[in-house]
């Protein structure tokens, strides 16, 4: 295996960890502390954002917990104290506003569509949809509990593609540590991680991708201990220069 | 009376979680909950994947416990260190090293894919390895820890009267450390019925293959916890009466 493979593996799979886990330390003395909950697949995005919002916002750090969207939004909704949500779907984000614990409603701010990811020798030799259907193809997709999952789901059915995966992944980013671990074929993963994953990953397009968009919305939350911080967080991310860094990373537009 | 309180303290404070989830527990439709055939498939397939990792091991950690016990080398702390790595390390890094190392492009599961096409992840034999890469770990130390205990020159004489080494080892001492076998044993098959980490990595997340019950709680919590909670408890209850169970024929029957 190659060094930078290994490397993009231990990041996708530590990263989240080391985020969530620090969300309650401030790294400076003197300033306070902005939290955002975020769906993985903004990991990259966000982090990006971070550096600007903080140069704009020097008397804020800005600590993230990027995390499948419905743990996210179970958290918010036992209290939590976070001052941004941003879910991969809307149903997701709904469980929040239904409990009434987001301030105002929430904005879409992006979009997402699905790919397929293989290790990058594509060693099954997918080249098309249809190529999933074989037996021989160990197939990765996410649970239909999460987001991605149903996302994939519907689109296999779109294209009338009968795929059995070998495994059901708890979130996006665990199909994709799968696939650049090459102990997979194939993956169904959004194509902002394909993007991420960059050359770790051969890309193949999925027909009818454009017919199962994600929108992304994001919201500041009823509790925000920095209510104000918290918006000025939502308009760099709805900002030309925030959805510059989302196109970046593969997302559409709203 | 002065241990009495901060023993009270003790149990309270590992009883006030398990208080939570029966609390919240949807004790109304649980009946209903209970019918789902999904829910018995994953309880069997983690009752079996734990007994079986915990027989594993157990036939390779009690000979290991007895290396660390009962022999001397240069390095033993070392490799006693070693040994509980497992337990330091955060599970889901466990399953990433299975990949590299098991997993089909891991250096030695590539050779087991060329020579004996097999290949281990997202199977069942995955989720017991899994389980034993965490769960032995707990065997070794209780075990070398009864056997420490023991008397070593009980050993001495059964191989001063011209018993084998090995035949000293079954005859003399497997039996009189058997209550450290005992506890060992009971510790690790939890571990490994709770498991998650390194089994979600390694072996993946298929109903009826690998789906072990911790695999399903954590699916439901995302979009159903009243049906993560049914299942925390099932789980809880099938645990509990194992345990007291095995403890009162183990534990009694070993003279202790």
């Amino acid at each position: 295996m190659k060094p930078n493979r290994v490397f993009t593996v231990a990041v996708v799979v530590a990263l989240p960890l080391a985020t969530a886990s620090c969300s309650s330390d401030s790294s400076g003395s003197d300033k306070s502390t902005l939290t955002v909950l975020a769906a993985s697949s903004l990991t990259e995005a966000f982090t990006t954002l971070e550096t600007q919002y903080e140069s704009d916002h020097p008397d804020i750090d800005v600590v993230f917990s990027f995390d499948s969207s419905a743990t996210l939004a179970e958290q918010v909704t036992q209290g939590a104290p976070a001052d941004v949500l941003a879910t991969a779907d809307e149903d997701t984000m709904k469980t929040v506003t239904d409990a009434g614990d987001a301030a105002g409603t929430p904005q879409i701010f992006t979009t997402n569509t699905m790919v397929i990811v293989t290790p990058p020798d594509n060693p099954a030799g997918v080249t098309d949809v249809s190529d999933l259907a074989n037996s021989s193809v160990k197939l990765s997709l996410c649970d239909e509990t999460a987001p991605c999952g149903s996302a994939a789901k519907e689109l296999l059915t779109l294209d009338h593609v009968n795929a059995t995966p070998v495994s059901f992944e708890p979130d996006v980013k665990s199909v994709l540590t799968k696939v650049t671990l090459g102990e997979v074929d194939a993956g169904i993963v959004y194509a902002s991680d394909a993007h991420t994953a960059g050359h770790d990953v051969s890309t193949v397009q999925i027909t009818n991708a454009d017919q199962v968009v994600n929108s992304y919305p994001i919201a500041v939350l009823k509790d925000a201990p920095q209510p104000a911080a918290a918006q000025d967080w939502v308009d760099l991310v709805r900002s030309s220069a925030g959805q510059k860094v989302l196109a970046n990373d593969g997302f559409g537009a709203p | 009376m002065r241990l009495l309180a901060p023993a009270a303290l003790g149990l309270a404070f590992l009883a006030l979680p398990l208080i939570g989830l029966l609390v919240r527990a949807p004790w109304a439709t649980l009946g209903d909950r209970l019918q789902d055939p999904s829910v018995v498939q994953s309880l069997r397939l983690s009752l079996v994947t734990a007994s079986t990792a915990t027989i594993a091991s157990l036939l390779v950690g009690v000979p290991l416990a007895w290396v660390l016990a009962r022999t001397s080398f240069l390095g033993r702390s070392f490799l006693r260190a070693f040994i509980t790595l497992p337990l330091v390390l955060p599970p889901v890094v466990g399953g990433v090293a299975l990949f590299l190392s098991l997993g089909r492009e891991g250096y030695a599961g590539k050779v087991i894919d060329d020579w004996f096409g097999i290949t281990l992840p997202f199977t069942t034999a995955a989720v017991v390895l899994a389980q034993t890469f965490v769960a032995m770990p707990f065997v070794v130390i209780s075990v070398e820890g009864a056997l420490r205990a023991t008397d070593s020159r009980y050993d001495e004489a059964a191989a001063t009267l011209g018993a084998s080494r090995w035949r000293t080892f079954t005859r003399v001492t497997v039996p009189l450390s058997l209550p450290g076998i005992a506890a060992g044993a009971v510790l690790g098959w939890a571990r490994a019925l709770g498991e998650f980490g390194a089994t979600i990595m390694f072996a993946g997340n298929f109903p009826g293959k690998t789906q072990t019950m911790p695999l399903k709680v954590f699916l439901a919590l995302q979009t159903d916890p009243d049906a993560a909670i049914v299942l925390s408890l099932v789980l809880l209850a099938v645990s509990i009466t194992v345990l007291a169970a095995l403890r009162e024929r183990w534990l009694t029957g070993a003279g202790v």
